[in-house]
């Protein structure tokens, strides 16, 4: 499965729902600057987890993502 | 300060040393304690609102303060209206605390049962000249949490019972300056804006139309030293670029259930920081602070607190202290102390080995990145749906808000329904629930079972956790 493909549908989708604006997915991009707030990124990561079934935040991972590309490096290697 | 004391809070301040330490809210807005103190700096007609009861609704942090110093010892009653509730709740609010006047900045404020003090934020003089400053009122402060009907709870505590965990005077010899994630109408923002009123310390508010990113850079240049927040708010923090803007040498948490990642994460980021997670609630008060950077309470920390007497009764945490509210405002509030003054927490303790561990709450409150959810009130819009019988919210463990809301609905026909007529059903469930509930309410998965548990006593069984 295409890892970085369904975060973003996630984000996509989303964003939808909650009727928010979402900035292009660059990996250089900071997480509160793509238009989401934490409560949004708390459902994407349960989203995530039916689909990986994985949350790589919940482990005793000592740093959070800070950019997008980080946060899908963090499925990246979760899955490995 | 000693709980029988009524000095009021502008007394305190100006009893303080440092009366040019500034509280600085971003966008250039700043006053020192001793400004706010002081007579220029609140145009409110506080000879007029003496022995009133006031809710104050400002929009800013700033005037919420200069408004809070300046009632407290004169008017008899004051409501701490915080900016995220809806102004729709204004009137009840105002109803029940009996209240006489609002004093708010907004100019669109409207109220058809209480006059209204528009401020002027620090423009013009106030006329305190007609004020008795030898006339002592323990003013009652009000502060208001989630009730389970969606109504807001208004909680009675005075400034004694507010400041029973503050020690007056700073006993390291390094300048402290104070920080909070929290608003200070919120319990947890109050406390540190009490703590550094009445030591004089600076202290940095963030402001709710600036970033994380530009709280944290204005909060590093102003050089703060000791911080507090939920753990959903320091997630927020870590995941900012920001987050090494600031270089604290305490880092509190509160407000939410602290977990081993949150704390390990905390300090791996600010390793010259003590780590602290506090045990504190608005109807309970500051109940205890546990420093060894592990999740949970040492079983040896109840019991053995020479301020707070805490005892475990079916399964929670009672509180006993001069620090808890005295009770709840309104007629047909139940009362908040049992006989013996104990508050039930609510929430459950488990030991194991010679620790407790927060097992969640008693009654089903889902706490989402410190938003409180009572289940009832989401399970009483899902029941609205033709085909729902009946339904169940509960918590469901985020890494990144602690908690999110899942529902299990029993649907009224026996038949369980095809995968697309279950997935309509979903989709229409949540309709509902996004036109009626606040986003945070709203349910991130629904499942569908064929029963729930009920109880003999005919109610639903709510599992704590």
């Amino acid at each position: 499965m295409d890892v970085k493909a369904e975060v973003i549908a996630q984000f996509q989708q989303v964003a939808a729902e909650q009727g928010l604006q979402l900035a292009p997915l660059t990996d250089e991009l900071a997480l509160f600057d793509s238009g989401l707030d934490s409560l949004c990124f708390a459902i994407i990561v349960v989203r995530l987890e039916q689909t990986f079934g994985v949350d790589p935040f919940s482990a005793n991972n000592l740093s959070f993502p800070v950019t997008f590309g980080d946060f899908i490096g963090c499925y990246q290697n979760a899955a490995k | 300060m000693p709980p029988n004391n009524p000095r009021s809070l502008c007394a305190s301040i100006l009893a303080a040393r440092n009366l040019s330490a500034c509280i600085d809210v971003g966008l250039g807005a700043r006053r020192s304690w001793g400004e706010l103190a002081g007579e220029a700096a609140f145009a409110v007609r506080r000879a007029e609102l003496q022995q009133s009861s006031v809710v104050v609704a400002t929009t800013g942090q700033l005037d919420a303060a200069a408004a809070l110093i300046q009632l407290d010892g004169t008017v008899r009653r004051m409501v701490l209206y915080p900016p995220d509730l809806s102004r729709e709740h204004l009137d009840y609010v105002a109803r029940l605390a009996d209240a006489e006047w609002i004093v708010t900045d907004d100019p669109d404020l409207e109220s058809s049962n209480c006059n209204i003090e528009r401020i002027v934020p620090r423009r013009g003089r106030s006329t305190n000249e007609g004020v008795d400053r030898g006339q002592k009122v323990e003013t009652e402060w009000i502060l208001l949490t989630s009730g389970t009907t969606g109504l807001p709870k208004l909680v009675k505590h005075t400034l004694a019972s507010l400041t029973g965990a503050i020690s007056p005077h700073n006993p390291s010899s390094v300048p402290v300056v104070w920080s909070t994630l929290y608003d200070i109408r919120r319990y947890g923002g109050l406390q540190i804006f009490l703590r550094a009123a009445l030591t004089g310390t600076p202290l940095v508010l963030s402001d709710a139309h600036e970033s994380i990113a530009e709280y944290l850079s204005r909060a590093g240049v102003d050089g703060i030293t000791h911080i507090s927040g939920t753990p959903s708010q320091w997630r927020r923090v870590l995941m900012s670029p920001s987050a090494n803007k600031i270089a604290p040498a305490y880092v509190r948490l509160s407000g939410e259930i602290a977990d081993q990642a949150i704390l390990n994460q905390l300090k791996s980021q600010y390793p010259e920081a003590r780590i602290a997670h506090a045990f504190a609630s608005t109807e309970a008060g500051v109940v205890l602070e546990v420093n060894d950077g592990v999740m949970g309470i040492p079983a040896n920390a109840i019991g053995h607190n020479p301020f707070v007497e805490m005892k475990l009764k079916d399964g929670t945490l009672r509180v006993r202290s001069s620090r808890t509210a005295s009770g709840y405002l309104g007629q047909d509030s139940p009362p908040l102390r049992d006989g013996e003054g104990f508050v039930d927490t609510g929430d459950v303790l488990e030991l194991r080995e010679d620790r407790y561990y927060f097992a969640g709450r008693r009654d089903g409150t889902i706490n989402v990145g410190g938003l409180k959810v009572h289940p009832e009130e989401v399970e009483a819009v899902i029941n609205r749906h033709p085909e729902v019988g009946m339904s169940l919210v509960r918590t469901r463990k985020s890494s990144i808000t602690g908690g999110l809301v899942v529902a299990d609905v029993v649907l009224k026909s026996p038949k369980q329904p095809g995968e697309d007529r279950t997935q309509a059903l979903q989709r229409e469930i949540l309709q509902i629930c996004r036109a009626e509930l606040a986003l945070y309410k709203v349910p991130v998965g629904i499942n569908f079972v064929s029963t729930l548990p009920v109880s003999q006593t005919g109610k639903l069984v709510r599992r704590h956790a």
